[in-house]
């Protein structure tokens, strides 16, 4: 490891509720595609849902976050609630004008329109440049 | 009382594990520090980030430095 690796700094939580609908599955998408392109880090909702002190303290911990719920039940917050983790952006997949269905089948511009308005939440919100980030994914956050 | 600090060796670990022996130190538990650098072992304990500081396998902090008083109230609880 290098001296450097320690810098949490900027990473940005991206917790999806990655629910059995298009919409769900919309979340779950944009949250690995945002991970991939360095402009946030996915993180295990389950953990904190299952109130695991690891995944709990680290949703308290962290800088910035994003919860992106497909739809209106809004699980992500509710979950936060129910761990009494501040929410700070929220993005609600069906108030972006994607209708819910039981269909699996994502369109490639919902999800570009999904990760635009996660993008867009965090840049009003906290002042990220949203820059790719060049840190390891399992390296100190 | 057990403590783990996770993080691979960077400054703010070193930091981090000075500041929790020096809050044990003047606290006086009985306690038992173990630096774990490990990648693999500290992905276990499900942190976003490090330094993490977990005591009797609870995670007490993640990704920042914390204060030595804060590590004193987590001691003496």
């Amino acid at each position: 490891m290098t001296k450097n690796c320690c810098a949490s700094e900027g990473n940005i939580m991206v917790l999806a509720c990655s629910g059995v609908s298009n919409v769900g599955q919309l979340s779950n998408q944009a949250a690995i595609e945002l991970t991939r392109e360095g402009l946030g880090k996915m993180f295990c909702l389950a953990g904190i849902g299952g109130q695991l002190s690891g995944f709990v303290q680290s949703a308290k911990n962290v800088e910035n976050m994003v919860a992106i719920d497909g739809c209106k039940v809004e699980c992500v917050k509710a979950i936060l609630e129910q761990a009494e983790v501040p929410l700070k952006n929220h993005v609600v997949i069906t108030n972006l004008g994607i209708e819910k269905n039981n269909e699996f089948t994502l369109k490639a511009e919902d999800i570009v329109k999904v990760k635009s308005a996660v993008l867009d939440i965090c840049s009003k919100h906290s002042g990220n440049n949203l820059a790719p980030s060049e840190k390891p994914f399992n390296c100190c956050g | 009382m057990d403590i783990k600090i996770l993080g691979p060796g960077c400054p703010k670990c070193e930091q981090t594990v000075k500041i929790v022996t020096e809050a044990v130190a003047e606290t006086g538990v009985n306690a038992q520090i173990k630096k774990v650098t490990d990648v693999m072992e500290i992905a276990g304990y499900g942190v976003f980030g490090t330094p993490a500081v977990v005591i009797d396998s609870e995670v007490k902090c993640v990704g920042k430095i914390p204060k030595k008083e804060d590590v004193k109230s987590w001691l003496t609880k």
